[in-house]
């Protein structure tokens, strides 16, 4: 951002000092991140930067913590990354499939008690994670569900609709609704339009929903700390659990992984997102 | 109108209008049903328990029924001084057939989170009452322990009688039901929730205070910015905002330690000597650092998308009407942003004041929030009533700062990423 050359002295000192406070704001966002990389492949057991690393020393880095964690001794880390896995897939199953479904129903102009009903489908993303977590805990504990993937699944689901909800009905809100009606006057059926005409076109609303559903699954502890039992361990639980009792630099190694698989998300996000907005862009 | 003019029929002679009533409602329906799903699996899965905890905050029914005859001869008990033997004599029977059913466990937790001390005087009693005599159980009770002869024990028991009562509510803000039934604060140095709740809410102002001093300039960079600069400084927010919340944790873990990054900088750099490293973590510094900058992107993005939509022409126009660039910013450009910052200080403020993860990992002792107690007689006192009124509690003031968000932003303006 250039000034103009007309600026006066003091203006320019001013923009001098926005930028450098931009620069200090960017900063304390993106620096905490990586500084878990050097010390992931820290040699020593601390995690702390040690001489070694700070003069370069080949011999201060190592790769045995993400040895540790993928061939460590009775090491939790595959069963909870594979159970991890296995609730963020069928959450973000669950909750695409009724996140979008709603939102079709939402975004009709004939929708009855449009504001209360929209207020309650998005109220798991405000209410605070906390109190889900005991209501859903005292539900599961009823239904027998406690300790149950089942019963995780069901929670990450009620967590993750919201989200499915605001991208698609978002994506809607751009829709051209004739074209819909085109296909029915040639004939299609209700079904058939949705699956060749409506969903190809929300698709990139439908799809980040999922990304953030999968994400918000992938991530979460509280409810899980409540429901979970010894089977159902996931990678936040390990993390957790790891972060409170002693801090190994197995645990960065993990973080690692996770800061790499939200840069994937992050690209895909980003890409549906311009994608979804051409589309509306062309709609429009 | 319509009256005078001929109805117009459809083809199969029913009027118009009654045939777009049919077809509205049957739009209607069909739109409710596309909803229906998801709002009744809510419904059952999540907010019926909700609805749930209501009830079992009030519930008092378990001490209740545990000890249906002692209540029943406390009735004309005056509370001033030791029951008569006919109390003593129905607790023995109520407390016999809870020992056979072994349910005075229960008993004892209850009781004591009535009044310290419960626990062990009804162990006592358990293993000594298998061998009372029939006659006189006043004394053989008072013998077991001295506690049992002291009147404010009976008065404890006394006040649990009523099967729903709202005392958790008074506990969340250290009060209590005295013997004479007035309600009071509890003792100067056991107000601990009262405290918690000031914190909490404080620690949620600063954390939006903090997160929109800093939000506001990067946002406006990134708005003003040409389109290939800001799409990449855009990632340094995104990125933070897609990366887990543990893992962000863990690095202001690290980062904040005594032997950490942050303090080997500063001895480096000489502002602090290497005796006297700053304790940054496990205290409200840490809380602070860590929240802030882990809400901020909900901060950035929605003033982002405001500031966006403001046409550069108009801070122009001020500056060509004679305005200095401060005075064209302030009288100009803020006012347009306040719905941004409206909508993310709301945000943020909602979700700072019900976080858990963050503040139970660096907060320590004094950096932690309502969620953390909340978390804590889950899953330690097992106080689940207690739990559920203090839920509640907080459940009522987000829901306030929602309410006041949809009227203000409105929830389907929601913007994410």
């Amino acid at each position: 951002m250039a000034l103009p050359k007309y600026t006066e002295p003091h203006y320019r000192v001013w923009h001098y000092i926005y930028l450098f406070i931009c620069g200090c704001v960017f900063f304390f966002l993106i620096a905490p991140l990586f500084v878990i990389f050097p010390l992931s492949f820290n040699a020593e057991e601390f995690l702390v930067i040690t001489d070694g690393m700070k003069r370069l020393d080949p011999d201060a880095f190592s790769l045995r913590w993400y040895k540790d964690m993928v061939y460590g001794t009775k090491n939790p880390w595959g069963l909870a990354a594979k159970n991890s896995f296995f609730i963020a897939i069928f959450a973000t199953i669950g909750a695409v499939i009724l996140g979008t479904v709603a939102a079709l129903g939402l975004s009709s102009r004939y929708m009855p008690y449009k504001g209360i009903i929209m207020a309650t489908l998005i109220s798991p993303m405000i209410v605070p994670l906390i109190i889900s977590g005991v209501a859903i805990f005292f539900f599961m504990a009823k239904a027998g569900l406690a300790a149950t993937h089942t019963g995780i699944v069901l929670a990450h689901i009620i967590l993750g609709t919201p989200f499915v909800v605001i991208t698609v009905t978002a994506t809607l809100s751009g829709f051209d609704h004739s074209v819909t009606r085109a296909a029915a006057s040639l004939g299609s059926n209700p079904v058939n339009t949705f699956m060749k005409i409506t969903l190809p076109l929300i698709l990139p609303g439908v799809i980040s929903g999922a990304l953030f559903a999968f994400v918000t699954s992938f991530d979460e502890v509280v409810i899980v700390l409540f429901l979970a039992g010894l089977d159902n361990t996931t990678i936040p639980i390990q993390m957790w659990t790891g972060l409170r009792e002693q801090l190994s630099p197995t645990i960065l190694s993990v973080a690692t992984c996770l800061i790499l698989l939200s840069t994937l998300v992050l690209v895909a996000a980003e890409l549906l997102r311009r994608r979804s907005e051409r589309i509306r862009g062309i709609n429009r | 109108m319509s009256s005078e003019t001929q109805k117009i029929l459809t083809t199969d002679g029913i009027p118009l209008e009654v045939s777009l009533k049919k077809v509205e409602k049957r739009n209607k329906l069909k739109a409710f049903l596309l909803v229906a799903p998801l709002l009744f699996f809510l419904l059952i899965v999540y907010i019926s328990p909700i609805v749930g905890m209501l009830f079992n905050s009030v519930d008092d029914r378990m001490v209740t029924n545990a000890l249906p005859k002692t209540f029943k001869a406390m009735e004309d008990w005056d509370g001033k001084e030791l029951p008569s033997e006919k109390v003593f004599e129905a607790f023995y029977f109520d407390f016999r057939k809870l020992t056979e059913e072994e349910r005075e466990g229960k008993l004892s937790t209850q009781l004591n989170f009535e009044k310290n001390g419960f626990k062990s005087i009804i162990k006592k009693l358990r293993r000594k009452s298998k061998s009372f005599e029939e006659g006189n159980y006043k004394e053989q009770i008072m013998a077991v322990h001295e506690r049992w002869g002291n009147v404010e024990y009976w008065r404890a028991i006394q006040r649990r009688a009523p099967a729903y009562s709202y005392s958790k509510y008074l506990k969340g803000v250290d009060m209590y039901q005295n013997e004479d039934g007035k309600i009071v604060q509890v003792e100067e140095d056991r107000r601990i929730y009262k405290k918690l709740w000031v914190r909490t809410l404080k620690i949620a102002f600063y954390v939006t205070l903090f997160c929109f001093l800093m939000a506001y300039p990067i946002a406006h960079l990134l708005a003003t910015l040409p389109m290939k600069y800001s799409n990449l400084l855009m990632i340094c927010v995104l990125l933070p905002f897609w990366t887990s919340l543990l893992v962000r944790t863990a690095s202001w873990m690290i980062l904040l330690q005594q032997q950490g990054v942050v303090n080997d900088f500063l001895v480096w750099i000489g502002l602090v000597a290497d005796d006297k490293r700053l304790v940054m973590m496990y205290n409200e510094t840490g809380t602070y650092i860590a929240m802030t900058q882990i809400l901020l992107p909900f901060m950035v993005l929605p003033l982002y998308s405001v500031m966006k939509t403001i046409s550069p022409s108009l801070v122009r126009a001020g500056k060509s009407l004679g305005g200095t660039p401060f005075i064209t910013f302030w009288k100009v450009y803020f006012p347009l942003t306040i719905p941004g910052i409206g909508a993310g200080s709301l945000l943020v403020f909602i979700l700072a004041i019900g976080y858990y993860i963050t503040p139970e990992l660096v907060g320590g002792a004094s950096g932690t929030l309502i969620s953390n107690q909340i978390a804590y007689h889950m899953k330690y006192t097992l106080d689940w009533s207690f739990a559920s009124a203090m839920g509640l509690m907080l459940l009522t003031g987000v829901l306030a700062v929602y309410w006041i968000y949809n009227k203000l932003v409105g929830i389907d303006n929601i913007k994410l990423g």
